[in-house]
């Protein structure tokens, strides 16, 4: 197991305040907050604070972390101190809900497996904190919904497609130690479905106390980022190259999209920018997404004296000619 | 594959590896209820009433008096999820935690452009 060095994790010197700490965590919370942060690592970073300021804005934690004394180095091999703990007595008061369940080892170690609570996050995905992730509950109680958010590629929702996931359950085993389990899970996903929309499995979330219907299972939908296409909302969109001479004079040129080649139509006289729609070819529903292709005038290159020539001829047949008239420059 | 959790009470199912388990897309045909938001939340049913007062949440049916008749989408639970988050964790109040999810989304929106214009 490795030392953390909470005050560096936090950024505060061994002496700082409690009003020092405070400030400090929210504003590394701010930066590393996984709704908020685009941080890479954010996630890992955010857990990492949220324990170091479990510790250090307790005075009875913090006295008993002080303790280990200053000779640790962060990422050491750690073992607790044989009388460790002695002496200490630390009041529950103040916990975070379910994310405890996410603590480090070494945490662990120093407070004990009571601090943690069988909250329902995975690998990956955030777990939630709130009234219901307690413990202490009577009975009847419905089992808690569980989330992970999963990535599927685009052409998954034009077709639909079976997914395995594999998702890291914290629980309890039988000896009471809180281990991770493996839970497999065949998943259909629908047809028409769009990034950031969840999922229902329906009983596939946590186990309930008592007699109360199971948990469910959520899950939130993330596209890979695609090559060439990009998605908005139920819109999918194409930026498509096209030669000067087809833009101009128009064609019939072949355009890819998620549901294979199309014969697509350019009108003459097109620029650069140019939206050409094919409505309801976006992402399939009810009322189906649009596709959009969005032209790209590309010119060959003039890399040899025939394409030079040709290109110089074209400039004297163009000669009033302005690209940048809207500019209010000369040519 | 059996599932080598040992079941706990003669209720608790066992979740057995399926073949293609299905589910049910989030949206404005598979509404959520005000209870099941908040279920699926892990928050108190008042704190999803506090969040359609402060008009961080609209849900899908009009009538405002009438809670039980509520429905809500993916949006709205997504929503609802970061504002527990961002509440919890930054220790903002609920106008604070409006603003930041309007400015959220918005950044979002900026985002996506950008890399469409990165691309070219």
């Amino acid at each position: 197991m490795e030392y953390k060095d909470y005050y560096k994790i936090m950024g505060v010197a061994r002496d700082a305040s409690q009003d020092d700490i405070k400030r400090a965590y929210r504003k590394l919370a701010r930066k590393y907050h996984p709704d908020v942060s685009k941080e890479p690592q954010a996630e890992v970073r955010f857990k990492e604070l949220g324990e170091a300021y479990e510790v250090l804005k307790d005075p009875e934690k913090r006295v008993a972390y002080d303790q280990l004394g200053t000779n640790w180095k962060a990422n050491q091999e750690f073992r607790p101190p044989p009388d460790w703990n002695a002496g200490f007595e630390f009041s529950e008061r103040g916990f975070p809900g379910g994310d405890a369940s996410q603590y480090s080892d070494f945490f662990e170690s120093l407070f004990g497996r009571s601090f943690r609570s069988g909250g329902g996050g995975y690998g990956g995905a955030t777990s939630d904190r709130g009234a219901s992730g307690r413990g202490g509950a009577s009975f009847h109680i419905p089992g808690e919904d569980h989330y992970a958010k999963i990535m599927i590629d685009l052409e998954d929702s034009y077709t639909g497609a079976t997914r395995t996931i594999t998702l890291q359950v914290p629980g309890v085993d039988v000896q009471g130690r809180v281990s991770t389990r493996e839970h497999k899970l065949n998943v259909v996903i629908p047809r028409g479905i769009r990034p950031k929309q969840y999922i229902r499995l329906a009983g596939q979330g946590a186990p309930s106390h008592g007699r109360g219907k199971r948990g469910d299972l959520y899950l939130e939908i993330e596209f890979r980022p695609h090559p060439h296409y990009r998605v908005e909302d139920k819109d999918v969109y194409l930026d498509l190259p096209v030669a000067p001479w087809e833009a101009a004079l128009g064609a019939t040129v072949k355009a890819p999209t998620p549901e294979g080649i199309v014969e697509l139509k350019i009108p003459p006289d097109s620029a650069t920018g140019r939206k050409l729609r094919l409505k309801g070819r976006g992402i399939p529903g009810k009322t189906p997404g649009d596709y959009y292709v969005v032209l790209r005038i590309v010119p060959p290159p003039a890399n040899d004296e025939t394409a030079k020539s040709f290109y110089r001829s074209m400039a004297e047949h163009f000669k009033s000619f302005n690209p940048r008239a809207k500019l209010g420059v000369q040519a | 594959m059996t599932d080598k959790n040992p079941p706990r009470t003669s209720n608790d199912k066992p979740a057995e590896p399926q073949v293609g388990l299905s589910a049910i897309i989030i949206d404005e045909q598979h509404t959520l209820t005000l209870a099941e938001l908040s279920h699926a939340c892990a928050v108190q049913s008042g704190y999803i009433i506090e969040l359609v007062d402060e008009g961080l949440l609209t849900p899908e049916t009009a009538d405002e008096h009438e809670p039980h008749r509520w429905r809500f989408t993916s949006t709205q639970m997504r929503r609802a999820r970061m504002a527990s988050r961002l509440q919890n964790d930054l220790g903002i109040n609920l106008a604070g935690v409006a603003l930041a999810l309007q400015l959220l989304e918005e950044v979002e929106v900026l985002r996506t452009r950008l890399e469409a214009m990165d691309r070219e």
